[in-house]
């Protein structure tokens, strides 16, 4: 059960109140008609999905409604920063190593039940 | 009578003159309060309190804690309050309390099922799961009956439980789990900084090792330590503490479940408190900490050897336990077999019981820590360089065989000696209780000076005392204070004071490695070796596992089923490893350890569920006029959390319409004369600004550039891959401002949807959206007389159908309350859906029914809702589509526009190659040849049914009815290429062997030129 | 202010003034068919709902719509996320919902002048008022058992070491949503969805038998 920072609401809110909503920063091709099949079904159907850091979207459904989106670590589940929509990651790759992230994704070793 | 034969005349934490009855296996005992099921069992002398799962052997109490493996019994007087999976350990004793045994029938006391119980262990090798699954799945059946009736799992209640449960969620800086010593220092410092502060502890009693200790603090004896430390805590108002609470599940980012037993040491079911009120048994407390620690403490590890699981085998620590707090010796001549100094006080407090202790058999060569030389002080005899290699005995053990081993060499290195005696304890050395800290995936980390797994700790987990490795109690108080300390200071809490209690310091001799204990016969060979009591798993299973090929840990694990369910692994894992390892030739470390899993003891289904059941189950929602739908004899239809009118059942004579004669009834009603619908379900989203018409024009698939204010149009939704996602009536209200109707399951999702797209792609569009579905009260007159009837409870809307067109909507007053009304059908029929808000709604509806009993006006539900728009073929999203479908599959290119500038959600997957094939599933109608025949929704179709099984399936029927209109069965159905077929035969085989045959037609049955809806 | 921006918008009053009007809260149905405890010295909690209140839901830029707030009605928006602020005579509220949008809650009756006065100031500017007065409804709950009671209920943190007056969240009531509030020491209120009214009452009966909840009507 996740604790998110809701950057609007400018604390911490449990779970419970926010759908997850895929991948971030998939943005809508400008000109869908000037895109081809292949690149249109890109846009639709694939996404990211690595072991380690993921930018995510979600939504603070029961509360303040806002969408925005969640820099988190796909193993220890750590969410590393929040940010609104329009705004760029600050954190962008793994940690290097000794820093406390790594080390808690590293100890994660487990199939997460 | 009391027969506590066992029982001490003094000492232990019970009070004696508290006497208290009970019933074990269906034999009457006494104990005392203060006393757990166990130490009762024990002090009346019961050696036997189950038979063992696979081998239906005899077993006894082995520990005084959580992990105990085998006496777990199944708690309840009444058939309602039945308990399974209670450790005896765990449960204080109530007067009055039932217990049996899970497992034994029919008895535990005879060896009858032994005999069968034999045949059950050839059934049940190592490996028995993986090798019935591999065998034909017939045979599952014959085993579980089997496995279920004489091993017995303990079973649920037959009756319907009496008793609430409920939920809290708590909120804390810091979460302190465990009340021993590390926990009650942490708690304290963490306290005195001023932050708020849980400690929860699973025992009866907060204190943990202190209320057995034989160490003094400051002088006094350690519990009056902990008495003053509670005593403090629970004056403090930032600090809630919580005993009889197991944290059981630790999650991600500091969230924890902890299961608090309010009332089970009390009775089998909950007591009204003092004013009456009925209070929960079992509450679940969700805590978010900021910082947790981890004051778990350790359980000691029995050894390995044959014969360990004999009644009267138990760990050393239990042994201490049941002398020093509940005043039980289980036995009467002890042998003691350890590999450490810390297990000597087992000896010691039985020595001062004044009860024989036969020797200690050390495995170590030359021990000299203080606690030796305090048993050799006495007179005791110490073996050294030796263990018990066997424990004697049936039912109860009756001697030790002690032998020199050689650890190195695993063997025994001399011939052994017999010792009579009652009882053998052991100790193996300690493992940190590690499973809430590899909850969330942790793995643990192998530390080889105290030859035991610590927790890895991640960010806001802390560790302390024993469940880290510190096992002195002068050193864990210090380790308690500075881990409380540290983790107030991460949660802003301010330094305080704490003055450590003086504690003396006891000289030790380093533990030596021993987990199995070598006999003179091969581990193959030799008698049975327990290294999991509870799943029955033995040395000489897991040297099997690892010769049949199985060297990972987890696969050891589910091919022996070593440290699975209620027991997860708290005794015998790290054993289990350590044999595997030696069979292995490799090290702990490198075997590695398996994961621990939520719960860390069992759950009840109550305390999991809390107060959503029965009635409370899910919300229920309810429209303004739900009273009088319930009033006039509705039946309801779930349609999401909504409920919805379905039919309205008339009685005639006494006897009550069906649900068919009752849809008959309501469909010509509306197509003859007049019905009424509770359309408030409607999910209706107010959107207003300048930029209003345009956001429509990018979501729907239609225009919204020339929607008069006044007018309504309808509107098709697709997510940007075309497939339809939702539908509905949006209408102009001023220029900018339009309400948006949804389908009643799709309205907080659309509304998230047109957010979703205002937030992230479109920003610059100046539009807000808000939901208004609860505000309106939306009722559907329809049906030829529905002009009539209106136009007696309003004067100032014009009526007329010139002035009042089909898709227009008016504002005006209806039963003198403001009302938006809206000219749109869902039948075919003459409608008029007036919306008020919902306070008025059920003085209008029931002006309305004042008004129409001239005309007969008839309620009618979703059922016939849903024969009325079938026969004019109007869709309903997530029926008639599955989220594969596209407007041009439904037929409705009418809808679509293909040439608005901008490309709306939707447009560019239309031309996609798989989009744009001609032999997509299409929507059709379907007349069934028979009449009679109602065909079934979801049935499969075919073009040809004598093709060759299996036949190439086309399409399936996704609504079907029968229209008493048509007098006939009808349908809509998705059929690959079907708008090209029109007029062909389609079939549908049944299960029975039956095909029915169906005709392609029009998706319209009824009304074709719409002119029923514009009259 | 121009005739033009008003008329951009159905400004719609669906309020029916007339005593001829039967009017039902969306506990009507609750109070008769589950009943309500009488308060009584024992009770630890008290419930009550404060029906056919004024509710309209603001969505704009926060600078405007505290300016045409001070102007109309002498108070204006909450400073913080999450947070209230009264009128002078605190029978009018306003409280943060997101960055754009606001929950005002004004007397019975007032909400249409109120939103008419409003848009006249307002004019031009980006902005909306939703009427939504029939879609929801206010419970008071007061007594010390209140934060025991939400503790059951609610999944936000709403410990009143933690939870100070004055505060408004919209969160997860049971299986339900709700906006939960603090008007002062002892007193709490909750926002709830008509539709969902019920269910919430019910379970507020149900969490508070422990608490001897009374229901004043």
């Amino acid at each position: 059960m996740f604790q998110i920072y809701c950057p609007y609401c400018e604390e911490l809110r449990e779970e419970e109140e926010f759908h997850p909503k895929g991948q971030a920063h998939i943005v809508r091709p400008a000109d869908p008609e000037a895109c081809s099949d292949e690149e249109w079904g890109d846009y639709l159907f694939f996404r990211d999905n690595p072991r380690g850091i993921h930018h995510e979207m979600w939504v603070h459904a029961v509360g303040c409604r806002k969408f925005f989106n969640v820099t988190r670590h796909t193993v220890s589940y750590a969410i590393l920063e929040t940010y609104k929509i329009g705004e760029q990651p600050s954190v962008t790759a793994e940690p290097s190593a000794g820093e406390a992230a790594a080390s808690t994704a590293d100890v994660r070793q487990g199939v997460r039940a | 009578m009391n027969q506590q034969v066992q029982r001490l005349a003094q000492g232990g934490r019970i009070d004696r003159s508290r006497p208290l009855g009970f019933t074990f296996n269906g034999q009457t005992y006494q104990g005392y309060h203060g006393d757990t099921l166990a130490s009762a069992l024990l002090a009346n002398g019961v050696d036997i309190v189950n038979r063992s799962f696979k081998y239906s052997r005899p077993r006894g109490i082995v520990a005084a804690g959580a992990e105990e493996p085998n006496a777990v019994v199944q708690l309840g007087a009444s058939e309602a309050a039945q308990v399974p999976n209670v450790r005896a350990t765990q449960q204080a004793l109530y007067d009055g309390l039932v217990a049996r045994s899970t497992n034994g029938w029919p008895s535990v006391q005879k060896d009858l099922m032994g005999l069968v119980g034999k045949v059950g262990g050839k059934f049940m090798p190592p490996g028995f799961y993986y090798k019935t699954f591999m065998a034909p799945a017939s045979m599952w059946m014959t085993y579980e009956k089997y496995i279920r009736k004489s091993a017995g799992l303990g079973r649920s209640p037959a009756e319907a439980d009496p008793d609430i449960y409920d939920h809290l969620n708590r909120h804390c800086e810091v979460l302190v789990i465990g009340a021993g010593p590390a926990g009650l220092a942490a708690a304290l410092a963490a306290a005195r900084s001023g932050v708020r502060v849980i400690l929860a502890d699973e025992q009866e009693e907060m204190g943990g090792s202190l209320l057995d200790s034989r160490e003094s603090l400051d002088g006094k004896p350690a519990a009056e330590w902990a008495a003053e430390v509670l005593d403090e805590l629970s004056g403090l108002a930032n600090v809630t503490l919580l005993p009889r609470t197991t944290a059981n599940g630790y999650h991600d980012h500091n969230f924890v479940t902890l299961h608090e037993r309010r009332t089970e040491h009390l009775a089998d079911s909950a007591p009204r408190t003092a004013q009456g009120a009925r209070q929960s048994r079992a509450r679940m407390h969700r805590v978010r900490a900021g910082q947790v620690i981890l004051a778990t403490g350790a359980h000691e590890r029995p050894l390995v050897y044959a014969g360990n699981d004999v009644p009267g085998n138990l760990v050393a620590g239990a042994v201490s336990t049941y002398i020093r707090r509940y005043g039980v010796v289980p036995g009467n001549k002890l042998v003691l077999s350890v590999s450490n100094d810390y297990a000597y006080r087992a000896a010691l407090d039985w020595h001062d019981a004044g009860r024989e202790v036969v020797a200690i058999v050390d495995a170590r060569e030359a021990p000299d820590g203080d606690l030796v030389g305090a048993a050799r002080e006495r007179g005791i005899r110490v073996i050294t360089g030796s263990a018990v290699i066997e424990a004697k005995g049936a039912n109860r053990v009756s001697a030790a065989r002690v032998a020199k081993i050689d650890i190195d060499g695993f063997r025994v290195a001399g011939p052994a000696e017999t010792l009579a005696c009652d009882c053998v304890a052991s100790s193996g050395g300690y493992s940190p209780v590690i499973h809430l800290a590899s909850h969330t995936g942790a793995r643990p980390t192998w530390n080889d000076d105290i030859l035991g797994f610590v927790p890895t700790l991640v960010d806001g987990v802390l560790a302390s005392g024993a469940a880290h490795g510190i096992y002195a109690l002068g050193e864990v108080l210090a380790d308690g204070v500075a881990v409380g300390s540290r983790a107030a200071a991460a949660t802003r809490g301010e330094a305080a004071e704490i003055a450590l209690p003086a504690c003396q310091a006891i000289s030790e001799s380093p533990a030596c490695a021993l987990y199995q204990v070598p006999h003179e016969k091969p581990t193959l060979r030799a008698p049975k070796q327990f290294v999991d009591l509870q799943n029955d798993v033995t040395a000489a299973a897991i040297e099997l596992a690892t010769r049949e090929g199985f060297e990972s840990i987890e696969h050891v694990k589910r091919y022996t089923a070593m440290g699975f369910g209620t027991d997860q692994g708290k005794l015998g894992n790290i054993n289990g490893m350590a044999i595997a390892a030696r069979c292995l030739e490799r090290t702990i470390p490198e075997v590695g350890t398996t994961v621990f899993r939520p719960n860390y003891t069992p759950v009840t289904f109550g305390a999991i569920v809390g107060r959503h059941c029965g009635a409370l189950f899910d919300p229920e929602r309810y429209t303004a006029l739900h009273q009088w739908h319930v009033e006039n004899g509705a039946e309801f239809e779930d349609v999401g959390q909504w409920k919805r009118p379905w039919y309205y059942p008339r009685k005639q004579g006494g006897k009550q319409e069906s649900m068919h004669e009752a849809v008959a009834r309501e469909c010509r009603a509306v197509r003859e004369g007049v019905g009424i619908l509770d359309a408030s379900t409607l999910g209706k989203i107010d959107i207003q600004g300048p930029d209003a018409r345009e956001f429509l024009a990018r979501i729907y698939t239609n225009k919204w550039e020339k929607l008069a204010v006044g007018k309504c149009r309808y509107g098709l939704m697709c997510k940007d891959d075309g497939m339809v996602t939702d539908d509905g009536v949006t209408s102009c209200l001023a220029d900018n401002h339009f309400v948006m109707t949804t389908t009643t399951g799709g309205a907080a999702a659309i509304l998230e949807w047109l957010e979703l797209w205002h937030q992230t792609e479109w920003p610059e569009l100046d539009v807000t959206f808000t939901s208004v579905t609860d505000h309106w009260a939306t009722m559907t007159v329809t049906g030829p007389k529905s002009r009539a009837l209106l136009a007696e409870l309003t004067d100032d809307i014009d009526l007329d159908r010139d002035s009042f067109k089909f898709m227009d909507w008016r504002e005006g007053t209806v039963a003198g309350v403001p009302a938006r009304v809206f000219r749109i059908s869902f039948t075919g029929e003459l409608t008029f859906e007036i919306n008020v808000q919902a306070h008025y709604a059920m003085h209008v509806w029931k002006a309305l029914f004042e008004h129409g009993k001239k005309y007969d006006l008839t309620p009618y539900g979703t059922e016939t809702m849903h024969v009325l728009r079938a026969e004019k073929g109007f869709i309903i999203v997530g029926q008639d589509t599955d989220g594969s479908v596209t407007p041009e599959d439904l037929g409705m290119q009418w809808c679509v526009g293909y040439d608005k500038p901008f490309s709306w959600i939707g447009k560019r997957a239309l031309t996609r190659s798989d989009t744009a094939r001609s032999d997509r599933k299409q929507l059709v109608g379907l007349r069934p040849k028979d009449p009679k025949v109602v065909l079934e929704e979801g049935a499969q179709i075919v073009f040809d049914p004598n093709h060759a099984i299996p036949m190439p399936m086309v399409g399936h029927v996704t609504s079907s009815y029968y229209s008493p209109t048509l007098d006939s069965g009808f349908a809509l159905a998705v059929v690959k290429g079907g708008q090209q077929r029109m007029g062909e035969s389609v079939y549908l085989p049944m299960a029975d062997g039956s095909v029915h045959e169906a005709e392609i037609t029009s998706t319209i049955f009824i009304d074709p030129k719409g002119e029923r809806q514009h009259v | 202010m121009s005739d033009s921006a008003l008329s951009r918008v159905n400004l719609f009053d669906s309020r029916a003034d007339h005593a001829s009007v039967a009017v039902e809260s969306p506990l009507a149905y609750s109070l008769q068919r589950s009943g309500a405890p009488a308060p009584s010295a024992a009770s630890r909690v008290v419930l009550r709902e404060q029906a056919f209140l004024g509710h309209l839901i603001l969505r704009g830029g926060a600078i405007v719509l505290d300016e045409a707030l001070r102007e109309v009605l002498d108070t204006g928006l909450p400073g913080r996320p999450n947070t209230l602020s009264w009128d002078a005579s605190g029978e009018r509220s306003i409280q943060w919902l997101s960055p754009d949008e606001w929950l005002l809650i004004v007397p019975g009756g007032e909400a249409f002048a109120v939103e008419r006065r409003l848009r006249e100031r307002l004019a031009d500017a980006s902005f909306a008022i939703v009427d939504v007065s029939g879609g929801q409804t206010l419970l008071t709950l007061e007594g010390e058992a209140v934060p025991e009671l939400l503790m059951k209920s609610v999944v936000y943190d709403v410990d009143p070491s933690h939870f100070a007056v004055g505060k408004g969240v919209n969160t997860v009531f049971a299986k339900a949503t709700a906006i939960v509030r603090r008007s002062g020491e002892t007193r709490w209120e909750l926002v709830v969805r008509r539709s969902f009214a019920d269910y919430c009452y019910r379970w507020l009966l149900d969490a508070g038998e422990e608490y001897a909840i009374g229901v004043e009507r």
